[in-house]
Order: C-alpha cells, then sequence, then structure tokens
C-alpha cells in the first residue's frame, strides 16, 4: 500500500483556499493524524470581506431561480462526499455512522430546504400596500450585503449549512468563522475543507462565501467593527462577545442577530434583508 | 390659559400692502404668492416686479376654540400627575417666541413609575386581552383622533412651527389612520406570519422626535398596542403638547390604565427610559448620533431594538423627466415641513443637459414660496422648530458658503423679527464631498450636483452612510424600475416625494437605522416571532 495523502486545511476566501497571511497555525486530532488548521488574522478576515464585498453585487442580482439551483447544487456536493464528512466527524468528533448520516442528512435538507426558498421570499415576504393615496406602492426584501456569520464551538452541521444556506438565500455574501475553540476540541474547525471544496463546485461565484478558522476573542471585534460588514450572524455560545460585537457594529449601525433554536426559517433569511418600499403616482 | 389671539395679530402681521389694493389672486395652490410675517415685499432685488410673485391675504386658522391647560402633569397609569421630579419646563411657539404651557420634566424615578406602570397594565390587563378588544380600543383612538382633528391641528402648529395646512392635512389624517391600520390588525397576526407563532414583547420604550409629534406618537403606539405590549413613550422637549392630547385621547377612549404612559422631558428622561432594565423593547426615531449612543446602552442586554435616524437622501432627476413636475416634486422633497424631515430629497442630482433648465425653473418656483406664519392656511414654509435648530442651520448653510458653494434664497424672504425662520435656500456646483452634500441638515436647504449617466446617478447617489429614502424623476418606466433597484434607500418614490401612509413601510437601510414601521414589515419589531413550519 503505497503512503497515505493528507488533506492540508487550508482558508476559503474569494474561491481560493490560501493559508492564512500569518503563517500561524493550530495543531488539531484528525483520528489518528494531525492537520494543521490555519489561525486566520485580522487580514485575513478583511481579505475575505473584500472578497465577499466584490462578490456581493453579482449574487445580488443573480435571478433567484439561478441562486436557487446553485445552492441546490451544493446540497448535491455534500451529498456526494457524504464518507468523507462521516469519516472526518467520526475522526475528530467520534460520532457513530448514525449520528454522522443524520447530521449530513440536516446539513443537505437545509440547503434542498433553502434553495427552494430564494424564489418566494418576495411573494412571502413582499407585499402591494393599499394605500389611500393614487400611488401604487410594492415592498420587496433586499439583501443587505456582506454578512459575518460567527458559528458556536458546539458543532452541529446540519446548523451549520442551515446558517449559511438561509443567509446566502437572499442573496447575501458570507464571511464565516469557524472557531478554533480550545485547539478545536469540542468542535469540527476541520470541516472547513470538504465544506469548501462542496461549495467551490457549486458554481457558487467565488467571495460569495468565505471560510476561516480562527480565534473567536481574536477576531471579534474587527467582525464587529468592520465597516462593510453589514449584518453579522452570532451563533456563538458567549454572551460576552456579542455584546463586544454588538458595540463594536454601532459604528455602522450593524445588524447584529442572534437568534434562537425557535426561529422560523423565514425570519431567519429576512434577519439579513432590508424592505424596500417603492412608490409611483397611478394616473393616466 | 388663554391661547394666544391668533387672528386679530394675523392680520395685522401677514396682510401684505398689495392684497389690500385687491391684487387678484389666483388659483388657490397655483402661482403662488410669498407671504411672510412682516409682508411680503412684492419687488425683486432688481426692482423689477416679478410676474410670477402675486400675494394673498392672509388666511389666518382660527385657534381661539383651542383649550389648553396652563401647565401638563406626566401621564402615567391612566392620570396626569406631578412630576416627582419636581421640575418643568415652558413649551413655546416657535413662530412667535411665546410661552404655550408649562411642562413636566420627567426625571428618572418618574420613568421607574411609567414603567412599572406599564408592566402593570401588560401582565395584568393588555397582555391578556384578545386581540378583538385591544383592537376595538384602537378604533376608538383614531376615531377620536378624527373628532378633535382641528384641535389637534391648530396644537401642533403651534408648539412645532409647521405649516397649519400641513398638520391638517397630512400629520393628523396620518395619525388616525395609523390607529385605524394597525387597530385592525389586533385579531389578525396570525395571518402576518404565517405558520409561526406571535407573541407581544412587554413593555415599550418609545422616544420620538420634534419633527411630526402627533404622527410620531401614533408610529410608534399604534402597532406597540395592536401586538399586545404596552408603552412609555416620551415625545420631544420642544414638541410635547400634541401627545399630551393623545394621553387625554386614551383616557376619552377609557384604554386600560397604564397601557400607554407619557412622560414629557428632555435627555434625561430619555435616556432613563431607554437603558430602565424593565423595557423589554426600545424603539426610537431621531438623530442617527443619538441612535447610536442608545444602540451602545442596549448592546449586552436582551432588549429589542428599532431606529429610524437620519439621512441625507438622494433626488435624481432624469433628462427624460416631466420637468415642472420634478421641479415641483424636489420642493415638496426638501421644503416639506421647513426640510425637517429624516427623509428629505436634501441631495438633488439632475442630469447634466437639463440642469440648468431644472436649476432656472426650480429658483423661480422657489420666488413663490411663502414662509411665513404656520396658522397661515397658505404658508409654505413654517417656523424653524427650535432656536437651537435654527443655530444648526445656520452653522451649517454659513460652513458651505464658506466652503465656495454657489447659493440661492429667494429675493424677498425677510423674516419676521420674533420667531425661527429660515429661507428656503439652493446651494450648486457641491462637491460630493463636501460637508452640505454629506450631513443631514434638518432645515430647508437643498445641494445640488449633476451626473451624467443612470450608473453615475446611482453611484453618486449610493455614496452615503444613510440609506432612508430616495427619489427619482424620469418617464422611463425601466429606467425607473432599474435605478429604484439599485438604490440603497428603503423608501424609493419615483415621481413623487414624500408620500406616507399607514401600510406602506417606512425605515432605512445602514446608517439610517433599523426596522420597519408601517405595514406588515412593521408589525415585526414588536412580537415575538417564534416556531413554525421547518
Amino acid at each position: 500500500m503505497s503512503v497515505k495523502v493528507f488533506k492540508t486545511v487550508k482558508l476559503f476566501i474569494g474561491g481560493a483556499f490560501p493559508r492564512t497571511e500569518s503563517g500561524r497555525v493550530v495543531a488539531v486530532k484528525l483520528g489518528a493524524n494531525e492537520a494543521n488548521l490555519c489561525v486566520a488574522s485580522r487580514k485575513d478576515l478583511r481579505q475575505a470581506v473584500e472578497a465577499a464585498e466584490a462578490a456581493a453585487g453579482g449574487w445580488a442580482k443573480a435571478s433567484a431561480y439561478n441562486r436557487g439551483q446553485i445552492l441546490y447544487r451544493a446540497a448535491e456536493m455534500i451529498e456526494g462526499r457524504r464518507p468523507e464528512f462521516a469519516q472526518l466527524f467520526a475522526d475528530t468528533l467520534g460520532w457513530d455512522a448514525a449520528r454522522a448520516n443524520r447530521e449530513i442528512d440536516a446539513g443537505i435538507d437545509a440547503f434542498v430546504y433553502y434553495a427552494g426558498f430564494t424564489d418566494k421570499l418576495s411573494q412571502v415576504r413582499g407585499a402591494v400596500n393599499p394605500v389611500a393615496s393614487r400611488h401604487h406602492v410594492f415592498t420587496t426584501p433586499e439583501p443587505v450585503g456582506v454578512v459575518g456569520l460567527i458559528l458556536p464551538d458546539a458543532f452541529s452541521f446540519g446548523a451549520m449549512c442551515d446558517d449559511l444556506a438561509s443567509i446566502l438565500a437572499g442573496g447575501n455574501s458570507v464571511v464565516a468563522l469557524l472557531p478554533l475553540g480550545d485547539g478545536g476540541k469540542g468542535g469540527c474547525p476541520a470541516v472547513l475543507a470538504p465544506l469548501a471544496e462542496c461549495l467551490a463546485t457549486s458554481d457558487l461565484p467565488g467571495g460569495v462565501v468565505n471560510l476561516l478558522t480562527g480565534e473567536l476573542a481574536e477576531l471579534a471585534p474587527w467582525f464587529g467593527s468592520h465597516m462593510e460588514i453589514r449584518a453579522l450572524s452570532y451563533r456563538h455560545e458567549d454572551r460576552a462577545t456579542l455584546a463586544l460585537i454588538q458595540k463594536a457594529g454601532v459604528e455602522n449601525m450593524k445588524r447584529v442577530v442572534a437568534y434562537g433554536a425557535d426561529t422560523p426559517p423565514l425570519k431567519r433569511i429576512t434577519s439579513f434583508m432590508e424592505y424596500k418600499t417603492a412608490w409611483h403616482p397611478v394616473g393616466a | 390659559m388663554a391661547l394666544e389671539k391668533t387672528s386679530a395679530k394675523k392680520k395685522k402681521l401677514a396682510a401684505p400692502k398689495s392684497a389690500a389694493k385687491g391684487a387678484a389672486k389666483p388659483a388657490r395652490g397655483k402661482s403662488a404668492t410669498h407671504v411672510n410675517g412682516e409682508g411680503a415685499r412684492l419687488a425683486t432685488t432688481s426692482g423689477r416686479p416679478n410676474r410670477f410673485i402675486q400675494d394673498y391675504d392672509a388666511a389666518p386658522q382660527e385657534a381661539d376654540f383651542v383649550k389648553l391647560k396652563p401647565s401638563y402633569g406626566l401621564f402615567i397609569g391612566g392620570k396626569f400627575m406631578e412630576p416627582k421630579s419636581g421640575k418643568r419646563f415652558d413649551t413655546i411657539n416657535p413662530a412667535r417666541e411665546t410661552k404655550i404651557a408649562e411642562i413636566a420634566d420627567a426625571g428618572e424615578a418618574d420613568v421607574a413609575l411609567a414603567v412599572e406602570s406599564a408592566r402593570k397594565a401588560y401582565e395584568g390587563v393588555w397582555g391578556k386581552m384578545s386581540g378583538k378588544e385591544r383592537g376595538r380600543y384602537l378604533f376608538r383612538i383614531a376615531r377620536i383622533i378624527q373628532e378633535r382633528a382641528r384641535e389637534l391641528a391648530v396644537v401642533e402648529t403651534m408648539d412645532g412651527g409647521k405649516p397649519i395646512r400641513e398638520s391638517r392635512d397630512v400629520d393628523v389624517p396620518l395619525a388616525a389612520a395609523h390607529f385605524f391600520y394597525h387597530a385592525g390588525w389586533a385579531d389578525k397576526l396570525e395571518h402576518a406570519f404565517p405558520g409561526a407563532r406571535v407573541a407581544p414583547i412587554g413593555v415599550a420604550g418609545q422616544v420620538i422626535p420634534w419633527n411630526f409629534p402627533l404622527l410620531m406618537a401614533a408610529w410608534k403606539i399604534a402597532p406597540a398596542l395592536a401586538t399586545g405590549n404596552t408603552v412609555v413613550l416620551k415625545p420631544a422637549e420642544t414638541t410635547p403638547l400634541t401627545a399630551l392630547m393623545l394621553a387625554e385621547i386614551c383616557q376619552q377612549a377609557e384604554l386600560p390604565e397604564g397601557v400607554v404612559n407619557i412622560l414629557t422631558g428632555g435627555p434625561t428622561a430619555g435616556k432613563a427610559l431607554v437603558e430602565h432594565r424593565g423595557v423589554d423593547k426600545v424603539a426610537f426615531t431621531g438623530s442617527t448620533a443619538v441612535g447610536k449612543l442608545i444602540a451602545k446602552s442596549v448592546a449586552g442586554t436582551d432588549k429589542r431594538l428599532t431606529l429610524e435616524l437620519g439621512g441625507k437622501s438622494a433626488h435624481i432627476i432624469y433628462e427624460d423627466a416631466a420637468i415642472d413636475q420634478a421641479v415641483e416634486g424636489i420642493v415638496n422633497g426638501i421644503f416639506f415641513n421647513q426640510g425637517h424631515v429624516c427623509c428629505a430629497g436634501s441631495r438633488l442630482l439632475v442630469e447634466e443637459s437639463v440642469a440648468d433648465e431644472v436649476l432656472r425653473k426650480l429658483k423661480r418656483r422657489m420666488e413663490q414660496i411663502r414662509v411665513g406664519d404656520p396658522l397661515d392656511k397658505n404658508t409654505d414654509i413654517g417656523a424653524i422648530n427650535s432656536a437651537s435648530q435654527l443655530e444648526t442651520i445656520q452653522k451649517l448653510v454659513a460652513q458651505a458658503r464658506g466652503e465656495g458653494a454657489e447659493y440661492f434664497q429667494p429675493s424677498r424672504f425677510n423674516a419676521p423679527k420674533k420667531g425661527f425662520w429660515h429661507a428656503p435656500c439652493v446651494f450648486s456646483n457641491v462637491a460630493s464631498a463636501s460637508t452640505i452634500f454629506r450631513t443631514e441638515v434638518f432645515g430647508p436647504v437643498l445641494a445640488v450636483t449633476t451626473f451624467r449617466t443612470p450608473a453615475e446617478a446611482v453611484a453618486k447617489a449610493n455614496d452615503t452612510q444613510y440609506g432612508l429614502a430616495a427619489g427619482i424623476w424620469s418617464e422611463k418606466g425601466s429606467k425607473i424600475y432599474w435605478t429604484a433597484s439599485q438604490l440603497k434607500a428603503g423608501v424609493v418614490w419615483t415621481n413623487t416625494y414624500n408620500k406616507f401612509d399607514p401600510t406602506a413601510p417606512f425605515g432605512g437601510f445602514m446608517e439610517s437605522g433599523y426596522g420597519r414601521e408601517g405595514g406588515i414589515h412593521g408589525l415585526e419589531a414588536y412580537l415575538k416571532v417564534t416556531g413554525g413550519v421547518a
């Protein structure tokens, strides 16, 4: 048997797989082996936001039908890599096949579910408003732009896919932080590699999703204060860091959202959308 | 307290000399005259008569029928009471600088009492009441506002300085409409969020500005009550009277005690209210600077927050616009309510090929704007709301003139000796980076620049940290739709401007705040939405 090829886990920025510019890594256990995960820096975050900002316009302008097909394609890619994900979850988290498959199913479900939501949004949350004057007035949801996503230490593949897909469905681009936590213990930051590979092969334009592994304490303030991050989905357990991000986010009136598990899917999407109301007179 | 004698004084003030000679009256609203408190000066600065300018007789709105009290307490738990702070301040008429009434200045203890009263009403009565019954109370309030509309309009104009035409035709009818619209939602909330569960949040602390005092109170209170919350509302320091009348209307409607509490006061009361631990939801309309302070103070708490903040809204005039109509739109966009409008079209972007024509017509139209007594039914621009706001506007105008922007104001503007007044004015050849093009003035001050292509118009329009509103004028539908889709603004008026309706959501992108008010979308600000289909 030939010598096994290890996979290097890097970052996912602008559709490419760079190492952290800082050169910093942390070793985490991947089954019998170790992987050197990137510890993303503030500069990596800035580059990721730049990529997300550049990609946001095109993704927002893509037809809802097209966005739906691409999100569905992501589900297809995850399905295709099911054994790889299952092996990774077994290696890092000790999940048995049943548990791993439940999580992978949930992740696939999330992408399929939100794929089908892209072209329903303006029908279920848009409106034609019956104003008292002679005007045609309609309201449509629009993406906010670049959304930051800070994932929890406690890893759930299904929840992670739900977070990503719901933000993407509205037409936003994402910069997500997979926290390394205590050297990656308890979490699964290495999932960045197969997930990024799924997304990179889904026809998702480069930069629409950017994934970073890094330290929450180091990057949270910059997620909060970055002026191009228009909204932020905070899914981490640490409440003190949430308060810090909320304070820092005031500078650009960032929409910082920390919704609970019982938040309906539609609200998960519209939390990262703005409503635009347009008026036009009616008359011959 | 006897009200100021409006009519007698008014006649002396506003009847222009030529009008006495029986100058022909033009049709109402057309080629209007310039009347200001000193009486119009009919000759232009060049000495030649301006053929577009004709004068009206004074048309004072009667005000003697309004019975205001000499002093007002705080409205807590369904009753008016003396402030524990022991402090009071005067509310004045900004058009005359005369005292109208004495107002209680709520302190921290008063805020605590009001929040407690709102909590008690929420837990004891309002939070448990059926939507149908809540709706009944809101319908009652809507009706009483309609019945007392004339009185409310006069008081709004006296206290805030806005033209009676606007308070009568816009502020008060829209306030009633907001209550009527939301009354109907109270027992239909499940239709607003199909498949999800909705529940009220609790006690809402609401702080509103002075530019649309009654209307903003309605925007805040009606949705909060319809969704089952109780409120503590703080009106602006300079315009407390119509909110206090609304408190009386709540009494007349027999609204259960404590469901609506109204605390008059200044920044101390506002700060204490938004920071109070018993408040579950904060709603604020006002400046971006104060909005940011509130957002910081709410950070790290479980309070829900919606903010409707400042703007520097772009008004785009394409060369294929109906220019005369567009000019009316520009005037309405920036001079409505003295420009004290968060969504005022304060940045005018005109396509280069028609810029000269638009500017010429705009200036001619501005010569016809009547600045003067807000209680005169012909007045277009009333008094600036306060001395401090006037100072803010004057400073920004002086700075813009210093920076070299070209300045224009109507030739005959003569401010009355008493009161706070500012001429409607336009700065042209303004650089995109200049202060007057970037800073919210909140006064009758327009800044103009040009563009050559639709893409340039959009880029310039979006070059701001704000995102409240925008205007587009063109006769070409596809261009309008394209432009509207590109603008980062919560409200886009196309071939119209400054229109409002309770069914139409209002609110901004980016630093203009978050959340919407009005429409089905505005309900979300006052509801916990959970569960639902997965």
